[in-house]
């Protein structure tokens, strides 16, 4: 893993470093003038070789320093961004993923069991509609219905300037906590759209798996064995079928949160939520040079903590690999 | 086993109920049961403020939030350029335009309690002057880099000679020469008056320079302190947002409004779907082609007047055929400008007839022009053997200004204006940050698009911009005119005269336009502030360093 990130933070350098702009067009802006760039490009040492350079980043990236935000919040350290942001999308990734798990596997299921029915043919068409529809596309929808339209849930932020007192950085378990009740729910009004945007490609994708692997296990001997045993139909169900037919579902459910970040930034740029993935679009746009390399490597990171813990629950679920 | 599991999850749910108490014993909610009278303007920012020292601060996202807190020693009358008393109540130049004195407002106190006098000023001043290490840094302190030049480490020559206190309320401002831009250029935000002890406290001048950017002090990013109409409440960097609380004790006026909360937004749509849905009672710089929709939804747009200007830059760096002043003139007969400005900006937008807007002091109405004449483009081109020119031409992407709305739009018109006098156009866009201010300031295209939005009513701030150098980014030193124009503007910006320095820009600008066109300038146009219809009392200003003081909200 370290290997690995070790790799990735070389080839994330060079590829910003090669790329046109950069921190000093950056920090300049409008009013760059040819002498001043090249007294700034001194200043910050970007003169010197690149390998230099990297280790100069690296040297203090071990020690968890990777700089100033010099465009999406200047005057914080990428790391202070990371922390102060990464609750906000844990938060919405979170209630998305709850929501596409509490609709899709039941949905899934009971699609299964009545095959060919109207509501399977449904709940099939919408859930194409949910992989297909760009999640931007669907935020905007939502946002210009809801919000802008109707104007019954908030358009944008993570919460309205209400005086909310802040302690793990999660709003929502913050007003809970604090028993600041009116900020927990304004939080939870925030976190609605973009959690219901960013829920749908799991969702249907989470259905769509469900279903197939109900579907599979079904016609397994196993189950017509456990029939024949004259087991109660509920515990074939619950034990024998839906059990072995989570497996592919946690699998998908592993991918799908590694590919979360992915819808965030899009979700979190159409509702100006203040996430990881809003920091993520912004720094890339104005050449936040520090602050992408920590979100890269960041996001790198969870991506490979999320499949280790997939890894781990198949043995959870399934004994057979657990004892081998 | 069955039960084995249930026993399992009871205790779990127990252990987590348990943490959950301990943890919300120990928090305690820390809201201030402060109530305030009078009500809360939201306003949308296009993104975060850099800090809160307008001292180094650069974009107007940054100022638009300083100007709240701070004062300066002169202002500008509101909707105006014209300066007017600020902290100080009157001033005199003497010894030629070398030194400026100034009397002092009395009984003024910064939000921390220190005494706003003649020590507390110099102490401003030389704060400035005295950047050290990365402080100096154009990136950094770049009004005065711009506009006072070096520091006390005397790297670069400084405008700046010293302070003098007289008495707790007079001061004297010592000068090396004389400039165009004093007492003007005091301003500005960036020559806000800040409180001493604040900034000592905080390390005002601490900044540091470290990996691909710089490191700013708690004065800059957590204790603004002045004696503005608002002062410092938080800012909220989880959820986006900065609150400004009105400073009860303010000298002036006192305002309206009992909070400001400035609520940050990463794109225009954005900001717009947010007024439209109530959550923000304003944003600066709507998109135009909003301006419709906006008013259709019963919002007001504030119409600040022309105080920029755009241009086709001519680079003569690569194509020598470019530095022949009849093809640079052929190029200003091609472009139709008025039908330009007509069909893709707002109504008060202005054909360009000079480098310079026309409210600023030295524009000259009766320069040459260049009316749209395709005829005479070509028979030029002819005169000069540069029938069948080739020109690169860059255009900008990702970036809107007030002055070149959609870049796109302005390019595509103008090519096809070109390629109707038979000038072939080899065409490039690259991102603003992304390329497109490297390779304009490196010399690579032969026309370019650019523009200036002037900071106070200046002419050396425009002109110094464009000509400072004779390698300036249209390459000037190409022509022999080149290193003439850049020392005539330095002479400009030292006279001390203003009648005569006026008279000088005028000649000036009629000398560009005739014998030099470096550039071809294309229009000066109006920008906007869009608000609710309840929204009364923002006055905008050219300078766009409105403040929101007077600013009411009614039905809240």
């Amino acid at each position: 893993m370290v290997v690995v990130l070790f790799v990735l933070s070389i080839l994330l350098f060079a590829w910003l470093r090669s790329l046109p702009g950069g921190p000093v067009s950056a920090l300049l802006g409008d009013r760059a003038t040819p002498a001043a760039r090249a007294e700034l490009t001194r200043t910050l040492g970007l003169d010197r070789p690149v390998f230099l350079q990297y280790f100069d980043f690296l040297g203090r990236a071990v020690r968890g320093d990777f700089g100033q935000s010099t465009a999406v919040q200047p005057g914080s350290s990428a790391m202070q961004i990371l922390v102060q942001r990464f609750p906000a999308t844990l938060e919405l990734s979170v209630v998305a993923i709850i929501l596409a798990i509490l609709f899709g596997i039941p949905l899934g299921y009971i699609a299964a069991r009545r095959r060919g029915g109207i509501w399977d043919n449904l709940s099939i068409g919408g859930s194409l509609l949910g992989v297909a529809v760009p999640v931007f596309f669907l935020a905007f929808l939502l946002k210009y219905l809801f919000a802008v339209k109707a104007g019954i849930l908030p358009s944008a932020g993570r919460q309205d300037a209400i005086d909310a007192t802040r302690i793990t950085g999660f709003f929502i378990l913050d007003g809970i906590l604090t028993q600041e009740w009116d900020a927990a729910w304004n939080a939870l009004e925030h976190l609605i759209l973009p959690a219901v945007a960013l829920a749908t490609i799991p969702f249907a994708v989470i259905f769509r798996i469900t279903r197939a692997a109900v579907l599979d296990v079904q016609q397994e001997d196993f189950v017509r064995t456990a029939e024949s045993k004259g087991l109660r139909i509920p515990i074939i169900r619950r034990r024998h079928i839906l059990r072995n037919a989570m497996l592919p579902v946690v699998t998908t459910i592993g991918i799908q949160i590694g590919q979360l970040l992915a819808g965030a930034v899009l979700t979190e740029r159409v509702f100006a939520y203040p996430g990881v993935g809003d920091a993520l679009a912004t720094a890339f746009q104005r050449k936040d040079y520090p602050l992408l390399q920590l979100l890269i490597i960041a996001a790198a990171l969870v991506y490979v903590v999320v499949n280790l813990i997939v890894d781990l629950s198949y043995a959870y679920i399934d004994p057979r690999i657990r004892n081998r | 086993m069955q039960m084995d599991r249930k026993r399992r999850w009871v205790a779990a749910a127990g252990t987590a109920g348990a943490v959950l108490l301990v943890v919300s014993g120990c928090a305690q909610s820390e809201r201030g049961s402060g109530g305030d009278n009078g009500a809360t303007l939201n306003f949308g920012q296009a993104s975060a403020p850099k800090l809160f020292d307008p001292f180094y601060a650069t974009d107007g996202e940054t100022f638009r939030i300083t100007e709240q807190m701070f004062d300066n020693l002169v202002e500008f009358k509101t909707g105006t350029s014209q300066v007017e008393p600020g902290l100080a109540t009157d001033w005199q130049p003497s010894d030629g335009g070398k030194t400026w004195s100034f009397n002092l407002r009395k009984n003024v106190k910064f939000t921390d309690g220190t005494a706003m006098d003649a020590t507390a000023v110099c102490k401003n001043f030389e704060r400035m002057y005295n950047q050290k290490g990365a402080g100096t840094s154009n990136a950094v302190s770049q009004y005065w880099n711009d506009n006072f030049g070096g520091f006390a480490d005397k790297k670069q020559p400084s405008l700046y000679a010293g302070c003098e206190v007289k008495s707790p309320t007079r001061m004297a401002l010592k000068l090396t020469k004389a400039s165009s831009k004093m007492p003007d250029i005091l301003g500005l935000a960036s020559w806000a008056i800040q409180s001493p002890t604040a900034m000592d406290k905080y390390h005002a001048n601490d900044v540091k320079a470290e990996g691909d950017s710089f490191v700013y002090p708690d004065y800059a990013t957590k204790h603004p302190t002045g004696t503005g109409p608002f002062k410092f409440g938080k800012y909220d960097q989880a959820n986006g947002t900065v609150e400004l609380v009105r400073n009860d004790n303010y000298w002036g006026e006192k305002p309206k409004l009992a909070k400001i909360v400035f609520k940050i937004y990463k794109d225009t749509a954005g900001t717009r779907q947010a007024l439209q849905a109530g959550e923000i009672d304003g944003y600066d710089l709507p998109q135009p082609q909003d301006y419709q929709s906006l008013r259709d939804q019963g919002n007001k747009l504030l119409e600040r007047e022309p105080f920029n200007i755009m241009y086709l830059g001519i680079d003569q760096k690569n194509n020598p055929k470019l530095r022949d002043l009849k093809v640079r003139q052929a190029i200003a007969y091609a472009i139709n400008r008025p039908q330009l400005v007509k069909s893709q900006y707002p109504d008060k937008a202005v054909v360009a007839k000079e480098m310079l807007p026309p409210s600023i002091a030295g524009f000259n109405p009766n320069v040459p022009e260049y009316n749209y004449d395709p005829n005479k483009a070509k028979q030029l081109l002819k005169e000069a053997g540069a029938e069948g020119l080739t020109v690169n031409f860059y255009w900008p992407s990702e970036v809107t200004r007030p002055y070149l709305p959609s870049p796109r739009d302005q390019f595509t018109a103008m090519k096809g204006d070109l390629e109707k006098v038979g000038i072939k156009v080899v065409e490039k866009s690259e991102p603003w940050n992304g390329g497109y201010l490297d390779d304009v300031e490196g010399h690579k295209p032969d026309l370019f698009l650019m523009g200036w939005n002037g900071d106070f009513n200046n002419a050396d701030n425009f002109f110094s911009q464009f000509f400072n150098t004779p390698t300036n980014r249209f390459y000037a030193a190409a022509s022999p005119w080149g290193a003439s124009l850049s020392e005539r503007v330095k002479q400009l910006d030292a006279t001390a005269d203003k009648a005569a320095r006026e008279q000088g820009y005028q000649e000036l600008n009629g000398q560009i336009q005739k014998d030099y066109l470096p550039a071809v300038p294309i229009v000066s146009a109006p920008s906007y502030i869009a608000v609710k219809d309840n929204i009364k009392g923002l006055v905008p200003s050219p300078l766009s360093n409105e403040k929101f003081e007077l600013v009411e909200k009614s039905g809240s």
